[in-house]
């Protein structure tokens, strides 16, 4: 098994056999100027022809999407956050005139298309795969609809899509394409095109990230000590993602793992460990075979 | 050393679940699989081990088990297929399964490990059964097939018993992935104590000494395995103890140490009893496999499982 996934910072489009792949695209979605317009998810919706997810009230501020799914690829999570002292913290809330006494969070999530991606590396079929622009993408038409990469997403991010055998693609896992098509046509991803305050931005994924860097200076700088970097780090567990954010609360907050690691990096471990039970099964019978 | 407190008494080692989730809502998502794969995980654990006990069985001059381990073999690895494909979204498209070869998905070495296993270990029964085939030509043909079709059965049985560990421990699912050093041994254990109770159920207690002896190895194996198992768990080893998972478990290893019991005082004269501690041995293998199989699935539904333990890892 080649252990290609230990180097940070290289393009995996690359490393998956891409000859002159062209840079690595990626989202930047900054929080801090996320408004819950919820526009990405319906522009998501109407270019990838997703269908309905639910239409249950939920109870959770504005969010009745749960969660991302195999019919949501975009999904915006809100948090009415009680805060004690006026909202002078965040630099969002506190531009009224009257200090509210709690803030906004919110966040568009989405696919991380990780650099070392669960899902990927267990699909049996081959049906998801690693697209010239670095990204994740299901081939509906290969996907066997076995769900092995379910739970191998760290973030929960796919999901097999359940309905009516009539619906399309149902029994097969589906997820962000980070709009394969579009940008295989120079265009930018349904979401990030209509994202009204620029929340989500997309682009080539080494300027994003200095793009992010900036930002997060800026905001410490003006004193938001809370807000964070997500996934932009090559070294982190996943070897970076290929979307990355900047919150304003720890991750979990926004139903975000705090620090996940692909399993398939003990996957060597795993195999010899098995190799050694195996063993311990033939010895076991020799032993039970044994005359006495 | 564990910390104490000013009566003395023990304070657990526990971190406390202080976290903030999102309205309590699962982040990792549980895997989209029915009953059909815990039944698989028994089935093939159940397949694999009888192909080698056959194999011990013809070394030492026990025909009869020999066959009945050819047709316990035989019989779990149909049934496992049945699983397996029901269990798919697209059923039809199965095959695809079979486009390519991928060490970093177990799912898909498993796939090729049953798809050679299949035929061996249908051939191998088959060649039991070739007295009862009139044509001369087939009943020599299913012999001279026999012993290599039974080698390569057994050959492929340790690693069909052994890597539905690695299958659920390379998720995101916490009680699978952190108990990955162990349960390949929690699973060839619980395939050794269900072949060997298979075999006691189907044989003459004459002929069922060794499939006794690797059952009593097996439950020893998957004793000792469990429990180091629970210890790596952390945490999430609370799924393990709870819920359906902790009442399967319960169970699994009440009837595994009752059949140990039975194996070693009762089985050994008495056919009846051997019948039954086989079939506790059985029951019991059931149970641990969906015992784990539901610890999985809760460990995924709490965040608190995914959360807890990457926290700690960070600081
Ligand atoms: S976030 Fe999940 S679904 Fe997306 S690429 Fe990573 S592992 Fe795959
Ligand atoms: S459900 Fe489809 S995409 Fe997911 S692992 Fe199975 S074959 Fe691959
Ligand atoms: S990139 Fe395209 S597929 Fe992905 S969330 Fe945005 S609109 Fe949907």
């Amino acid at each position: 098994m080649k252990l290609q996934f230990r180097e940070p910072g290289i393009n995996p489009a690359v490393l998956s056999g891409w000859e002159d792949a062209p840079p690595r695209k990626g989202f930047f979605t900054d929080t801090s100027i996320c408004i819950g317009c919820k526009a990405c998810e319906v522009a998501c919706k109407e270019w990838n022809h997703v269908p309905e997810d639910g239409l249950e009230w939920l109870g959770t501020s504005y969010d009745n999407t749960g969660s991302l799914g195999a019919s949501t690829w975009r999904h915006v999570a809100f948090i009415e956050q009680p805060i004690a002292k006026p909202a002078s913290e965040n630099g969002i809330a506190s531009n009224g005139s009257a200090n509210p006494d709690f803030r906004w969070l919110m966040s568009s999530d989405v696919c991380k298309h990780c650099t070392e991606a669960g899902c990927l590396d267990v699909c049996p079929t081959g049906a998801l795969f690693r697209t010239e622009f670095g990204t994740v993408v299901v081939q509906d038409d290969i996907c066997n609809g076995c769900g092995y990469c379910v739970p191998a997403c760290p973030f929960g991010v796919i999901d097999r899509r359940d309905g009516s055998d009539s619906a399309k693609n149902v029994g097969i896992a589906q997820k962000c394409t980070l709009c394969y098509d579009r940008i295989g046509a120079g265009m930018t991803p349904a979401c990030a095109q209509a994202c009204p305050t620029e929340s989500i931005q997309f682009g080539d994924l080494d300027e994003l990230r200095v793009r992010a860097q900036e930002r997060i200076e800026l905001l410490h700088q003006q004193g938001n000590k809370s807000a964070r970097l997500y996934g932009e780090d090559p070294n982190d567990g996943i070897g970076g993602a290929g979307a990355i954010f900047l919150l304003l609360d720890e991750p979990e907050v926004y139903g975000l793992p705090p620090n996940p690691v692909v399993t398939t990096r003990d996957l060597p471990e795993m195999w010899k460990r098995a190799g050694a039970a195996a063993l311990a099964l033939i010895v076991g019978l020799a032993a039970a075979s044994l005359k006495r | 050393m564990p910390k104490t407190n000013k009566s003395g008494r023990e304070v657990p080692m526990v971190p406390k679940a202080n976290f903030t989730s999102y309205y309590g809502n699962p982040i990792v998502k549980a895997a989209p699989w029915g009953k059909d794969i815990p039944a698989y995980l028994f089935l093939g654990g159940l397949a694999g081990a009888s192909s080698l006990l056959a194999l011990g069985a013809e070394v030492t001059g026990n025909n009869i088990l020999r066959r009945n381990c050819k047709f316990t073999a035989v019989g779990a690895i149909g049934a496992s297929y049945l699983a397996l494909i029901h269990d798919l979204g697209k059923p039809s498209r199965f095959v695809n399964m079979l486009r390519v070869a991928k060490p970093t998905s177990p799912m898909s070495v498993g796939t090729w490990i049953i798809t050679f296993y299949g035929p061996a270990a249908g051939f191998s029964a088959a060649s039991e059964l070739r007295h009862l085939v009139n044509s001369k030509r087939i009943s020599s043909l299913l012999k001279l097939i026999n012993k290599p079709a039974m080698i390569g059965a057994a050959t492929l049985a340790p690693a069909l018993s052994s890597y539905t560990a690695v299958l659920l421990g390379n998720t995101a699912t916490p009680a699978w992935h952190s108990g990955f050093k162990e349960m390949p041994f929690v699973f060839v254990g619980s395939s050794a104590l269900a072949a060997g109770g298979m075999g006691m159920l189907t044989s003459p207690v004459s002929q069922s000494a060794i499939a006794r002896r690797f059952a009593v190895a097996g439950v020893a194996t998957e004793l000792f395995a469990i429990k180091k198992m629970e210890e790596s768990m952390g945490l999430v080893s609370e799924t393990l103890n709870s819920g359906t998972a902790g009442q399967l478990l319960k169970a699994s290893k009440i009837l595994s140490i009752s059949g140990l019991i039975g194996t070693l005082l009762i089985a050994p004269k008495s056919r009846l009893g051997s019948i039954a501690s086989g079939a506790a041995l059985v029951l019991s293998s059931i149970c641990t496999r969906f015992g784990i199989f539901e610890a999985g699935q809760a460990s995924s539904r709490d965040p608190k499982y995914t959360v807890m333990p990457q926290k700690s890892s960070n600081s």
